[in-house]
């Protein structure tokens, strides 16, 4: 068996006197697809923060055997300049993450989730189907071997969806995917593990 | 280290382009600064000599600064650029040494136009009072970055920034003034040095503090 890439044991979280999540354990490793499921406030946004490392948990451990080069994260937010370009906050993102022969990776990118004619319009002119688009280019840009996604098909149309699910289902046997979604049945054929969050 | 340098040039450029574009900062300072001088001008009695003349230069370049360095994170609080950011493989410290770079661009350039304002409205600057603005300069986008990061992950960042980053400026406004009064001013421009040595590593450190739980 592999070595897992993502360990989880007891964590817990809390903003202050409310615990947002409870002894939440599990494993992931590459190849394998944790799909996140719970009602509103169960934690789920939270948990994925954690696994970034974007917050640390109140409790237990978070482990993920990866340097933060090899993460990729699309989360409520678009995580760009709204007043930069399309083809700008890639660039800058590119140059962050040393992403080689940058111009054809964005490129490529920009092409497969049918933004390369809006590669000029700044981000505040997007609407928010066309922003989780971007946003889904910038967590694909370095090519992560963890991609941790928080509810990635909001927003986008039928379009953008088939095209999300076409890309996740070329990334999944290579590389570690977590995926926090109201809409599980839409993962059903690449998840290999699934957590059900309740209200702690 | 060139990796390094070159992440802070990419964040800073972009900071560049951004206000090229936005215009959000950089006319507001200058408009700030020049008010400011010109009230200061009809505030202040004909017959006062030119030494309150310095201080009040100080207060309205401090104040000026205070109003960049306040929008200074705007546009990584909007759309969660911020996290963006936090998550590159860059080292964090590249993200302050980038906005203070931008803030410095930014305050340069109102202190362009301020300068010659206040020679024309009150006093002659001589080389100890211009080598007095650059380091004091520095000192105020090195602490300022930091600070003005701080306050912008809280819900009172409009309060908390003034509230912080003054009683820290306290220093640079006696270098700064000495620098421009006194008839020793190589002691007071050392002190400005040191401080900006201080100050920029401190910030430096503690940049990672600020930005990560």
């Amino acid at each position: 068996m592999t070595e897992p890439l993502v360990r989880a044991r007891g964590v817990e979280r809390r903003y202050g006197a409310r615990r947002v999540l409870h002894d939440v354990s599990f494993e992931l490793g590459r190849g394998g697809a944790l799909v996140v499921t719970g009602p509103n406030g169960s934690g789920k946004t939270t948990l994925l923060r954690l696994l970034v490392g974007l917050a640390v948990p109140s409790r237990g451990r978070i482990e993920v055997a990866l340097d933060r080069a090899r993460v990729g994260f699309v989360g409520h937010e678009p995580l760009v300049y709204r007043e930069l370009t399309a083809l700008e906050n890639l660039d800058l993102f590119g140059r962050l993450y040393r992403v080689p022969e940058r111009p054809e990776r964005i490129g490529m990118l920009l092409e497969r989730f049918g933004l390369w004619d809006a590669r000029g319009e700044r981000i505040s002119a997007f609407s928010r189907g066309m922003t989780q688009r971007l946003a889904l280019c910038r967590a694909l840009l370095h090519e992560p071997e963890l991609l941790v996604l928080d509810e990635p098909h909001s927003a986008l149309d039928a379009q953008g969806a088939e095209l999300l699910d076409q890309e996740l289902e070329t990334l999944v046997p290579r590389r570690a995917l977590v995926v926090a979604t109201h809409e599980p049945e839409r993962l059903s054929g690449l998840a290999t593990a699934q957590l059900a969050l309740g209200t702690a | 280290m060139s990796g390094y340098l070159a992440d802070v040039a990419a964040l800073a450029r972009k900071d560049l382009r951004l206000e090229l574009r936005a215009r959000d900062t950089l006319p507001a300072m200058l408009l700030f600064v020049l008010a400011t001088l010109v009230v200061f001008h009809f505030a202040l009695p004909a017959d006062v000599g030119n030494d309150p003349a310095y201080g009040l230069l100080w207060v309205a370049l401090v104040f000026t600064s205070l109003l960049g360095l306040a929008r200074a994170w705007v546009p990584e609080r909007e759309a969660g650029a911020l996290d963006g950011l936090v998550l590159a493989p860059t080292d964090r410290s590249a993200i302050w040494l980038g906005k203070t770079i931008a803030s410095l661009a930014f305050l340069g350039a109102a202190e362009v136009v301020a300068l010659p304002a206040f020679v024309l409205f009150f006093a002659p600057l001589d080389g100890p009072a211009l080598a007095g603005v650059v380091l004091a300069s520095v000192g105020i986008c090195a602490v300022g970055s930091l600070v003005s990061a701080m306050a912008a992950a809280s819900r009172g960042r409009e309060v908390l920034l003034p509230l912080i980053f003054l009683p820290l400026a306290i220093p640079i406004v006696v270098g700064g003034v000495g620098a421009s009064i006194s008839e020793e001013p190589g002691k007071f421009l050392a002190f400005l040095g040191l401080y900006d040595a201080v100050f920029a590593i401190l910030s430096w450190a503690a940049f990672e503090y600020v930005v990560t739980e």
